[in-house]
C-alpha cells in the first residue's frame, strides 16, 4: 500500500523547480503534472510531454480528454505539486451492500456520499474535484470540504441498482490522484458540526448584542456631560437592558455551564469568576434600570461576552485542525479484507466482516486484516508497531499472525481465528480508550491564577464594603459591587485562549500537530520522558553495519540479494547498490536459511548462521559471537561452500537522537526506555547511545521485554508520582500514549499511536521534539506576560473601586484596553519556529 | 428628538433581522466550511480556456 506514508498535510516534495521552456527539453526534463524530475527510464524522447510515473500521465491524460487541462493554469506554479497517487484500485467493495447501506444514504432518488480524499494539497485540487460532474455522467453534484479534504458526492440513483455504481465514482476520483476512503466518523463530524453551529450563533448574538449596547452607552455618556433630558435617559437605560439581556441569558450560557462543572467538581475554573462578574453586573444594572438611578454596565459585560466567546471559537478552530490533521492519517489506513470464497475468488470486503474459520488472501507489502494462523505460503511479518521487534520473523503454514502486523515478502492465505473487535489490535484499541479516560485533566496555570483570583476580589469587595459602611449602607453596596464588576477577568480569562490558539496554529506550521491547550503547559515543566525503541530512537527497518572478510564479494553479494524480497536481502541490496549487478543463474531461495545462487561459474551463498554446513572457521565463529553481544544480526556470505564474509545488520539509531537526547537531559528532564523488543538489544542500544553531557547514564530506567499492557501500567504508575511524556509510534505504545500526561506520536507511527497521542509530530526524526519543548516554554511565558498585564489593570480598576470613584465610563475604557494588550501581546510573539527557520538561526 | 421614540426601534428591528439571516446562513451549513469557499471563488470556469495557459505549463501544438 502506498498510502501510509503520503498522509500529513505538510506541502509537497518540492518547491520552486524550474521548469522546462516552451517545448525544449531542458537537460533534466520535469514532469508535466507534478514538476518532479523525470527518471531517465520514463524518459521518451519522441513525446513532447514528459511524466516521471504512469499516474502522473494517466491525470494528465484525463485532464486533456475532457478539456479540464485549465488545472495547471489554476494551480499556483512555484509550489510543487505531488506527484499522482493514483492506486489503480478496482474498488469493488464500494459496490457491496453492506457498504452502500453503512455510507451512503437516499434522498428524493439520489444518493450521497462522504468521501475523504487523499493528495488534497491547493486550490487547483478543489477546482478538480468539483468538476466530477464533467467527468461522469450520473453524478450531479460534488463539493470539496478543503480543510476536512471531504468530498460531499451525490449522484442519481436509477430504479432497481442501474444508476452510477459507486465504485465508478472511486475510480475516477482514484485516477485523478484523489484515492477515496469511506468516512467512516460521521456521527463524530456531525456532532462537532452542531457544536461549532451553536457557539458560531450564541457568537453572533452576542456580536450583536455588545454593538447595539455601545451605541446606547455611547449616548449616555455623552448625555451624561451634556445634561441628558430625563425622558431620553429612561429610555436608553431601559433599551440597554432590552439589547443586553439575549447576550446575557443566552450567549453566555457557555460560561455559566463551565461554573457549575467546576463548583461540582470543586476546582478552580476561569469561567467561575467570569459569570461571577457577568451576573452580578447584569443583575444589579437591571434592578438600577427599575429604580431609575445607579449604575449600569451594560455596554462593558456584552462586549466581554463577545470577546470571550470569539476567542474560544477561534481556539476551537486551531484544536480542530490538529484533531483533523492526526485523524485523517488514520481514516487513510485501508480496513479491508480480500477474502477466499470456496470457489476460489476473492472478494473485497470490510475487514470488519471477516469471522473466524474465513480464509483470507494477504498480499506482500499488506497489513493482516485479522488475527489467524497461515495456511498457505512463507513469508515474513514485520511485527515492530504490535510488538516493537525490530526483526522481521519468518512464517510458514501454522504460524500465528495477528492483525495489524504487516506482511512483507510473499502472498499467504490465513484461516481467520478471531477478527473484528476480537483481534488483539482491536483489544489494545480498546484499552487505549479506557486509559483515556481514567486521565486525570490537568489544572491550567490560568485556571488556578483564577482561584486566587476569586478569592483576592471576594476579600476586597467586603473590605470596601466594610470601610464604605460609615457613608451609609446604599454607598457601601455600590462600591462593592462596582469593585466586583469593574475587575471581571475579561483579559485573564482572554490570555490563555488566544496564547494557545496562535501557539498551536504556529506548532502545526512547524510541524507539530497539538490536539489542546492542555498539553502546551504541561510540556514547559521538567518530565519523565519515555521514549520507545524501535522506529521512535531507531529506524525501525535494518541496515548493514558491519562488514568483516573478503570486501571483493560485495558485488556478488548485491547481485544475489537483488533476488528476493525478503526484508535482510533488501537491507543488503540497497546497502551496497552502488556496486554492480552481475548475472545470477540456478537462483535459490530457503525461507529462513538464505539464499544462494552460481554468479561467474562460483557457487555464492549469503544465509542466517544455522544454515551454514559445519563448523565455522574461528575468525568467522568469533565475529558472530561478538556481533550477537553487541544485538547485531549476523550473516554468512560463502563461497562454494567455504565461509568468506561475516555480516551484521542493525536497526540504525536515528541519526538526530543522540543529539536530542543529551538536549533534554541538559533542559532538566529524566529519560526512561521501554521496549518490547529483547533485553540484550535495547542494552546493546543504549551503550551506543553513550552518556549524558555531564556523564552520568542517559536514561535511569531502560527495560526490554514489555508487553503493551506493560508499557502502560508502568507509565501510568509514574504518571500518578508526575509528569511523563511518552514518545512512540506503534500500536504497543498507544496505550501508554494515551496515559502519559503528553503522548507525542513521531512521524510514521500507526494509527492507534495517532488516536491516543496528544501531539502527533509531522517531520521524521525525534528532533522536533526539542522544538516542541521550547516552543511549550514559549507559550507559557506568552501567557503569563498576558495574566500579568490583565492582573495589573484589575488592579488598577480595584484601586479606583476602591477609592470609590468608578463609574461604567471606567470600566468601559479599562477593560477593552486590557483586552487589547492581551491579543495583541498573543499574536505578536513568535513560539514555534518552522523548521526552515530554525536551520537559518543555526546557521548564522 | 421624539422621532427617537420611532428610529430607534426600526434600527432594532433591522439588526434583529440581520441577526435572523444570519441564523437562517448558519442553520443552513453555510458556515460550516470557511476555508473552501475563498479558494473557490479564485478559480474561475471560463475565464482561463485551456489554451491561455501560461506558456511555461503548454506543450506545443501537436
Amino acid at each position: 500500500m502506498l498510502h501510509s506514508d503520503s498522509v500529513p498535510a505538510v506541502a509537497g516534495p518540492v518547491r520552486g523547480l524550474p521548469l522546462p521552456a516552451n517545448g525544449e527539453l531542458a537537460a533534466d526534463p520535469a514532469c508535466q503534472h507534478c514538476g518532479l524530475p523525470v527518471p531517465a527510464l520514463s524518459f521518451d524522447p519522441g513525446a513532447s510531454e514528459q511524466f516521471c510515473c504512469a499516474g502522473c500521465r494517466i491525470v494528465f491524460g484525463m485532464l486533456r480528454e475532457h478539456a479540464l487541462d485549465g488545472y495547471y493554469a489554476q494551480r499556483t506554479s512555484d509550489e510543487g505539486v505531488p506527484p499522482a497517487l493514483a492506486t489503480g484500485r478496482d474498488y469493488a467493495e464500494f459496490d457491496d451492500p453492506a457498504f452502500v447501506e453503512r455510507y451512503t444514504t437516499l434522498q428524493r432518488g439520489e444518493r450521497s456520499a462522504e468521501l475523504l480524499l487523499e493528495g488534497v494539497h491547493c486550490a487547483a485540487c478543489v477546482w478538480l474535484v468539483e468538476k466530477l460532474p464533467a467527468l461522469l455522467p450520473g453524478v450531479t453534484s460534488c463539493r470539496l470540504d478543503y480543510a476536512q479534504r471531504l468530498a460531499y458526492v451525490t449522484w442519481a440513483e436509477g430504479g432497481t441498482g442501474e444508476g452510477l455504481a459507486p465504485s465508478r465514482i472511486a475510480q475516477t476520483l482514484d485516477r485523478l490522484g484523489y484515492p477515496p476512503h469511506p468516512h467512516c466518523d460521521r456521527s463524530r463530524a456531525e456532532l462537532e458540526r452542531r457544536e461549532n453551529r451553536d457557539l458560531l450563533l450564541r457568537l453572533a448574538v452576542a456580536g450583536a448584542s455588545a454593538g447595539n449596547s455601545m451605541l446606547f452607552a455611547l449616548a449616555l455618556y455623552s448625555g451624561a456631560f451634556a445634561d441628558m433630558d430625563g425622558r431620553f435617559l429612561g429610555y436608553f437605560r431601559a433599551l440597554s437592558v432590552l439589547v443586553a439581556l439575549p447576550s446575557v441569558l443566552w450567549s453566555a450560557q457557555i460560561f455559566y455551564r463551565g461554573a457549575l462543572a467546576a463548583v461540582r467538581a470543586r476546582s478552580p475554573h476561569m469561567d467561575l469568576p467570569l459569570s461571577l462578574g457577568i451576573l452580578l453586573g447584569a443583575v444589579s444594572g437591571t434592578l438600577n434600570v427599575l429604580r431609575g438611578q445607579g449604575e449600569i454596565y451594560f455596554d462593558s459585560l456584552t462586549m466581554l461576552i463577545f470577546a470571550l466567546l470569539a476567542a474560544r471559537y477561534v481556539q476551537r478552530g486551531q484544536q480542530r485542525r490538529a484533531e483533523l490533521g492526526a485523524g485523517r492519517a488514520h481514516a487513510f489506513t485501508p480496513h479491508l479484507a480480500r477474502r477466499l470464497d470456496p470457489g476460489g475468488s476473492v472478494r473485497v470486503v470490510p475487514a470488519e466482516s471477516v469471522t473466524a474459520g474465513a480464509r483470507v488472501e494477504v498480499l506482500a507489502g499488506d497489513t493482516f486484516p485479522v488475527d489467524g494462523r497461515i495456511d498457505v505460503g512463507e513469508s515474513s511479518v514485520d511485527r515492530s508497531w504490535l510488538t516493537g521487534e525490530a526483526q522481521p520473523d519468518a512464517v510458514g503454514p501454522g504460524s500465528e499472525v495477528l492483525a495489524g502486523t504487516t506482511n512483507l515478502s510473499a502472498r499467504v492465505v490465513v484461516v481467520t481465528e478471531r477478527g473484528g473487535a476480537e483481534t488483539r489490535a482491536a483489544r489494545i484499541l480498546r484499552e487505549v480508550e479506557r486509559a483515556t479516560l481514567r486521565r486525570a485533566p490537568i489544572a491550567l496555570l490560568a485556571d488556578r491564577v483564577s482561584g486566587y483570583f476569586l478569592a483576592g476580589v471576594l476579600l476586597l469587595s467586603l473590605l470596601a464594603f466594610l470601610s464604605w459602611l460609615p457613608a451609609g449602607l446604599g454607598t457601601a453596596l455600590d462600591t462593592a459591587i462596582a469593585l466586583l464588576i469593574a475587575t471581571c477577568p475579561c483579559g485573564l480569562a482572554l490570555a490563555t485562549p488566544l496564547a494557545v490558539s496562535s501557539a498551536l496554529g504556529q506548532a502545526a506550521r512547524a510541524g507539530l500537530l497539538i490536539k489542546g491547550g492542555a498539553c502546551l503547559e504541561a510540556l514547559s515543566r521538567p518530565a519523565l520522558i519515555v521514549f520507545d525503541k524501535t522506529g521512535t530512537l531507531t529506524q525501525g527497518k535494518l541496515s548493514l553495519a558491519v562488514w568483516e572478510g573478503e570486501e571483493s564479494l560485495k558485488a556478488q553479494v548485491k547481485s544475489l540479494e537483488e533476488c528476493s524480497a525478503h526484508p535482510i536481502a533488501r537491507a543488503l541490496a540497497a546497502a551496497l547498490a552502488e556496486f554492480p549487478t552481475l548475472p545470477v543463474s540456478e537462483y535459490r531461495q530457503r525461507t529462513g536459511y538464505g539464499v544462494e545462487g552460481t554468479i561467474l561459474g562460483q557457487r555464492v551463498s549469503v544465509g542466517a548462521v544455522h544454515a551454514a554446513s559445519g563448523p565455522l572457521p574461528e575468525w568467522a565463529d568469533s565475529a558472530v559471537q561478538r556481533l550477537s553481544r553487541e544485538a547485531k544480526s549476523p550473516v554468512l556470505v560463502a563461497l562454494d561452500g567455504e565461509v568468506r564474509a561475516v555480516l551484521g545488520l542493525e536497526d540504525r539509531v536515528r541519526p538526530d537522537a543522540v543529539a536530542t537526547l543529551r538536549r533534554l537531559r541538559q533542559l532538566g528532564h529524566r529519560l526512561a526506555l521501554l521496549s518490547g523488543d529483547r533485553q540484550a538489544v535495547v542494552d546493546a542500544l543504549v551503550s551506543r547511545l553513550g552518556a549524558a553531557a555531564d556523564g552520568s547514564a542517559l536514561f535511569e530506567h531502560c527495560q526490554g521485554d514489555l508487553s503493551p499492557e506493560d508499557k502502560l501500567a508502568w507509565v501510568e504508575a509514574e504518571h500518578a508520582r508526575g509528569l511523563v511524556f511518552m514518545v512512540g509510534d506503534g500500536v504497543n505504545d498507544a496505550g501508554a500514549l494515551a496515559a502519559a500526561s503528553v503522548g507525542i506520536a513521531v512521524h510514521g507511527g500507526a494509527e492507534a499511536s495517532l488516536q491516543a497521542a496528544h501531539v502527533f509530530v509531522t517531520q521524521p526524526g525525534i528532533a522536533p521534539i526539542l522544538e516542541l519543548i521550547g516552543g511549550a516554554r514559549r507559550s507559557l511565558g506568552v501567557i503569563r506576560g498576558s495574566l500579568a498585564f490583565s492582573l495589573v489593570y484589575n488592579l488598577l480598576a480595584a484601586g479606583l473601586a476602591l477609592a470609590g470613584k468608578i463609574s461604567p465610563l471606567w470600566a468601559a475604557v479599562i477593560m477593552p484596553l486590557s483586552s487589547l494588550t492581551v491579543v495583541a501581546h498573543s499574536y505578536r510573539r513568535h513560539m514555534f519556529r518552522t523548521p526552515a527557520a530554525r536551520q537559518e538561526e543555526s546557521a548564522p | 428628538m421624539s422621532v427617537l421614540f420611532i428610529a430607534v426601534p426600526v434600527a432594532l428591528l433591522l439588526a434583529g433581522s440581520a441577526l435572523a439571516a444570519f441564523f437562517w446562513a448558519a442553520r443552513g451549513g453555510q458556515l460550516d466550511d470557511l476555508e473552501t469557499p475563498p479558494l473557490r471563488m479564485l478559480l474561475d470556469d471560463d475565464a482561463v480556456p485551456p489554451a491561455a495557459a501560461p506558456p511555461t505549463r503548454e506543450p506545443p501544438a501537436p
